[in-house]
C-alpha cells in the first residue's frame, strides 16, 4: 500500500439524517474510515447503530446527507458494477434457476455469450454448486442460496464486496463452512470485502479490521486490527491471540449495549426507534 | 392429588386427529372433504322424503337433478351457460385489462397509490345492484349492461389486490437489481413483475369467482337468456327446483373455472415448487 494511492473506499465526515414521522432523526453522525484495496473490514455494532445505513451508502443505494464517499478517489454517486451487494435474505429470482440467477448479473456485462457461459461456471465451481446449475432456487438450502448470491454479487468481477449480515440467516456449522468459502474466495478473488455482522467471532476469524460501531447517533467507537496469520482454520477461534482481540471487540459492544439500554429506559418512547 | 409436574411434562405425546396444525393422514382429509357434502345431501333427502317440508320451500335432490336434466335435454342449459359464460369472460376480462397495469402502478409509484387508492377503496364498496339504474341509462339493455355490471363488480377489488401483490414483492430484490446495473424500467419488469406474478395469478382465480357470484345480479334487468335469468324468472313461479338447480350449476361452474386457473398457475409458475 504505497501511501499516495487513494484507498479503494474512503468515507470521509458522513452523515446520514432520515425523516422519521416528519421529525429528523439522525442515524449516522460522523464516520471516517478509509478502506485499502483487497482488505477484509468487518462492521459490527448493537443493532441500529446504522451498519446496513452505512453499507447502503457504500452501495449507492442511499445518499449520504453530509459527507462523501469515495471509490479510487471517484465519488460513488449511485449503484455500479464496481460494486457487489449479499444481503441477509437471500434475494434470488425464484423464477430463474442457479445458472439463470448468476447470468442474470452479466446481463449488462460487454462479454460475448461464449465468455458469460464460462464465467458462470467458474463462479458455480467456486461456490462449490457445480450439479445445481439448473435447479431452482426453491430447491436450495438456506447456505446453498447464499451461496447462489455471493457468486451473482462476483460474477462481473467487482473489486469491492458488500456483504450485510449475509449468513445471519444460517445455522452454526454451514455459517462456519460458509465463511471458510469466502476466505477462500475473497483470496482467489482478490477483491475488498466490507462485511456487516453480528458476530463477533465472525467478524475476527475474516476481517484484517474489526470495526466497532457506536450507536445512536452512529460513529466508529473503535477499530482492532486482526493480526494473525492467514489462511486461517476454524482452530484459530480458541487461540489466545485472537481470544484477546475478542475480549477487547467485546467490552467495547457491551460498553454501546449498555448506553443504549440506559437511553432506552429513561426515554421509552425512543425505544421504538 | 394433584400429578406430580414431572408426570405431567412426561405425559405421552397425544396422537389424534385434532391437534393444533398436525398433519393427518391424506386419506382422512379427503373423506372429511367428502363427507360433509355427502351428509347434507343425506340430511337433505331425509327432509324432504319424509314430508317434513313442503316441497315448494325445499324440493328434493332428486327433483333438482330432475330440473337439470330438463333444461339439459331441452338445450336451454347449454345455450344459458354459453350466454352467461360470454358475458362473465368479457366483464372479467375488461376489468382484468385494465385492472392490472392499475394495480402494477399504485403498487410501484407512490403517486399512483396516492392518486387512485383513495378513490377506488371508497368506490368498491358501492353496492353494484344500485347502480344497475345508472348503467342501463350509459350501457342501454342490451349485453353491454350486464358486461358493464360485472365490469364493476370486479375492477375495484381487483386493482387493489393487484397493487398489493406488487407491494409485496420483496424490496432486497429491487435493491439487488439496483446493484446489478439495472434501470428503474428494467427492474420493474424483469424483476417487480416476474416476482408479483404468481401473487397476480392468484388475485385473477379469485377476482374471477367474484365475477360469477354476481352474474344474477348482471342478469337482474332486460334479459332473456342465461343462468341468472332463468333463477330471476323461475321466482315469478316459484320454481325452487329451477332456482336451486341454477344455483348450484353457477356454484358448479365457478368451481370449474377456479380449479382450471389452479391447474394453469401450477403449470406457468413450476419454479415454484409444486404444493407442499
Ligand atoms: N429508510 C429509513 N427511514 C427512516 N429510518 C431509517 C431508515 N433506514 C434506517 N433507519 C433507522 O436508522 C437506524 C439505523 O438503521 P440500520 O438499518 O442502518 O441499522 P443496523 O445497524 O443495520 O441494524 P441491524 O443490526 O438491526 O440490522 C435505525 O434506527 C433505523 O430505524
Ligand atoms: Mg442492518
Amino acid at each position: 500500500m504505497s501511501p499516495t494511492s487513494p484507498p479503494r473506499v474512503a468515507i470521509s465526515g458522513v452523515k446520514k439524517v432520515f425523516t422519521v414521522n416528519g421529525a429528523p432523526f439522525t442515524a449516522i453522525e460522523k464516520i471516517d474510515l478509509d478502506i485499502q484495496p483487497n482488505e477484509f473490514v468487518a462492521v459490527v455494532g448493537t443493532s441500529g447503530c446504522g451498519k446496513s445505513t452505512l453499507l447502503n451508502m457504500v452501495g449507492g443505494l442511499e445518499e449520504p446527507s453530509l459527507g462523501q464517499i469515495t471509490i479510487d478517489g471517484r465519488p460513488v454517486t449511485g449503484p455500479g458494477r464496481d460494486r457487489g451487494f449479499v444481503f441477509q435474505s437471500y434475494s434470488l429470482f425464484e423464477w430463474m434457476t442457479v445458472a439463470g440467477n448468476i447470468r442474470f448479473a452479466l446481463e449488462k456485462s460487454k462479454l460475448s455469450p461464449a465468455e458469460k457461459t464460462e464465467a458462470v461456471a467458474e463462479l458455480i465451481q467456486a461456490v462449490g454448486l457445480r450439479g445445481f446449475e439448473n435447479a431452482w432456487p426453491h430447491q436450495l438450502s438456506g447456505g446453498m442460496k447464499q451461496r447462489v448470491a455471493i457468486a451473482r454479487a462476483l460474477v462481473y468481477r467487482p473489486s469491492i464486496l458488500l456483504m450485510d449480515e449475509p449468513f445471519g440467516a444460517l445455522d452454526a456449522q454451514t455459517r462456519g463452512l460458509m465463511q471458510e468459502l469466502l476466505l477462500k474466495i475473497w483470496e482467489d478473488h482478490k477483491v475488498t470485502v466490507i462485511f456487516i455482522t453480528h458476530d463477533v467471532d465472525e467478524a475476527i476469524f475474516l476481517a484484517d479490521r474489526v470495526v466497532v460501531l457506536a450507536s445512536r447517533p452512529g460513529l466508529v467507537k473503535s477499530v482492532h486490527a486482526v493480526d494473525l496469520p492467514r489462511p486461517r482454520s476454524p482452530d484459530l477461534l480458541t487461540d489466545p491471540a485472537f481470544m484477546a482481540i475478542k475480549r477487547k471487540v467485546l467490552a467495547d459492544i457491551r460498553e454501546e449495549s449498555l448506553k443504549v439500554m440506559a437511553q432506552d429506559l429513561s426515554s421509552p418512547k425512543l425505544a421504538k426507534d | 392429588m394433584n400429578p406430580s409436574p414431572e408426570a405431567a411434562a412426561n405425559r405421552p405425546r397425544r396422537r389424534g386427529l385434532l391437534r393444533l396444525r398436525q398433519e393427518i393422514p391424506r386419506p382422512v382429509f379427503i373423506a372429511a372433504g367428502w363427507a360433509v357434502p355427502l351428509v347434507l345431501l343425506l340430511l337433505w333427502w331425509a327432509v324432504t322424503a319424509s314430508g317434513l317440508v313442503q316441497k315448494l320451500f325445499l324440493p328434493s335432490p332428486g327433483a333438482i337433478l330432475a330440473e337439470g336434466w330438463r333444461q339439459l335435454s331441452e338445450g336451454i342449459l347449454l345455450h344459458d351457460a354459453a350466454i352467461s359464460t360470454y358475458r362473465i369472460l368479457l366483464g372479467w376480462s375488461a376489468a382484468t385489462l385494465i385492472a392490472v397495469p392499475v394495480g402494477i402502478l399504485m403498487g410501484t409509484y407512490r403517486l399512483a397509490e396516492g392518486a387512485l387508492e383513495p378513490f377506488i377503496s371508497t368506490v368498491r364498496y358501492m353496492p353494484v345492484v344500485a347502480l344497475i339504474p345508472l348503467t342501463i341509462l350509459w350501457a342501454g339493455i342490451g349485453d353491454a349492461q350486464k358486461i358493464l355490471i360485472l365490469f364493476i363488480a370486479t375492477f375495484f377489488s381487483q386493482a387493489l389486490m393487484v397493487m398489493d401483490n406488487v407491494k409485496g414483492v420483496d424490496g432486497a430484490l429491487i435493491r439487488t437489481g439496483q446493484t446489478l446495473g439495472f434501470t428503474e424500467g428494467e427492474i420493474l419488469r424483469r424483476i417487480v413483475l416476474p416476482a408479483a406474478a404468481p401473487g397476480i395469478w392468484d388475485t385473477l382465480r379469485i377476482t374471477v369467482g367474484w365475477t360469477w357470484t354476481y352474474l344474477v345480479v348482471a342478469e337482474l334487468v332486460a334479459a332473456n337468456e342465461g343462468l341468472g335469468r332463468r333463477i330471476m324468472d323461475a321466482q315469478r313461479y316459484l320454481a325452487t327446483d329451477t332456482i336451486l338447480w341454477g344455483t348450484l350449476f353457477i356454484g358448479i361452474l365457478g368451481l370449474v373455472t377456479d380449479l382450471a386457473f389452479k391447474r394453469m398457475g401450477q403449470r406457468l409458475f413450476r419454479w415454484k415448487g409444486g404444493p407442499k
